[in-house]
């Protein structure tokens, strides 16, 4: 049974505020990883490595170029794991 | 690191992968001895070190193959748990001069020595990110640093596994992952075996200590990187050879 957007995007968020270190209300879809929550490319491997974990899906390095912002994290998740909208 | 970290050392059916093995087994760590080709050689160092009360097995691994390093690290996570500590120790040497050289005995020995590293390296790191510690350590060569003629495709591996090193040690050192690359000079192991005695003769002249190295010298310099007292050593390329790149 899949899950649905709303909580697949909460799961997404919280997993990312932790592996960045910062506070849960400042991963908002609009933040952009390197101005707005101040992670590097090592952070975002990281938090790319916890987020296959978790969901048990394969993120391929191209695809991640294109994410620049938690939203943009969020659908490729969701697009991985095929969940509803 | 609470628990002693699970090491992988790769190539290590004798020579200096097995005395590299029974170090790290003597400093308290679980090994999995790596092997291609020789796998009673991998069971025997597997076998020496269990019989001093250690922990060990033999894991079968082709480290140019992405598909078998993936198997190999995951039969290991099952028995002993994440690698902490991997040396990249398989190699492969084949010498012909390059204006003949086959591109396949090329492809080989890059694909062994440096992408294999690699290969490794890149399946060993999360584990070791996540955990905020790590060692990796690659066996190059003095012929990293001084050529020698018959010896452009492995000097050119060794060579590449230096750069390796250094931009890698860069990429995780914040999180607690040293990188390392020594560089042993002449050793007597079957690698070396069928060098021709002339050439061997010409190794002891250029080596100040006058003699080639004992794996076990080589060994102990290994473990000391892959200790905690080698937390501050980052990138650092270290040669082991009795002065012979001095």
């Amino acid at each position: 049974m899949g899950m649905d957007k709303p909580e697949l995007q909460d799961k997404v968020c919280s997993i990312l505020a932790e592996q960045l270190a910062v506070d849960r209300d400042k991963v908002t879809p609009d933040a952009r990883f390197s101005e707005d929550l101040d992670a590097d490319s090592l952070d975002l491997v990281e938090a790319v490595l916890a987020l296959e974990e978790e969901f048990g899906v394969s993120i391929p390095e191209d695809e991640m170029e294109s994410v620049k912002t938690v939203g943009q994290a969020v659908d490729l998740v969701a697009e991985k794991v095929g969940a509803s909208a | 690191m609470a628990d002693a970290p699970v090491a992988f050392v790769t190539g290590a059916s004798r020579g200096i992968g097995r005395a590299v093995s029974e170090g790290l087994a003597r400093a308290g760590l679980a090994v999995a001895v790596g092997y291609r080709s020789d796998p009673e050689g991998a069971e025997e160092t597997a076998q020496k070190i269990v019989s001093g009360d250690g922990r060990a097995f033999a894991q079968a691994i082709d480290v140019a193959d992405e598909t078998s390093v993936g198997e190999a690290f995951a039969h290991i996570e099952r028995e002993l748990g994440p690698v902490g500590v991997l040396v990249n120790n398989a190699g492969y040497t084949k010498d012909g001069l390059a204006v003949r050289y086959p591109v396949e005995t090329w492809d080989t020995t890059i694909d062994t020595n440096l992408k294999g590293a690699f290969l490794c390296s890149r399946r060993a790191l999360p584990a070791m990110l996540k955990s905020r510690w790590g060692r990796l350590v690659n066996v190059a060569s003095a012929a990293a640093l001084r050529g020698n003629a018959g010896q452009t495709a492995y000097s050119a591996s060794k060579a590449g596994l230096v750069g390796f090193t250094k931009s890698l040690a860069r990429e995780v050192g914040v999180r607690g992952i040293t990188v390392n690359v020594v560089c042993p000079g002449f050793v007597e192991t079957r690698l070396t075996e069928t060098t021709p005695e002339e050439i061997k003769e010409r190794y002891v002249e250029m080596t100040p200590a006058g003699r080639f190295g004992m794996p076990e010298e080589i060994a102990a310099v290994i473990v000391f990187l892959a200790g905690a007292s080698a937390s501050y050593v980052n990138g650092a390329v270290i040669p082991i050879d009795g002065g012979l790149t001095a």
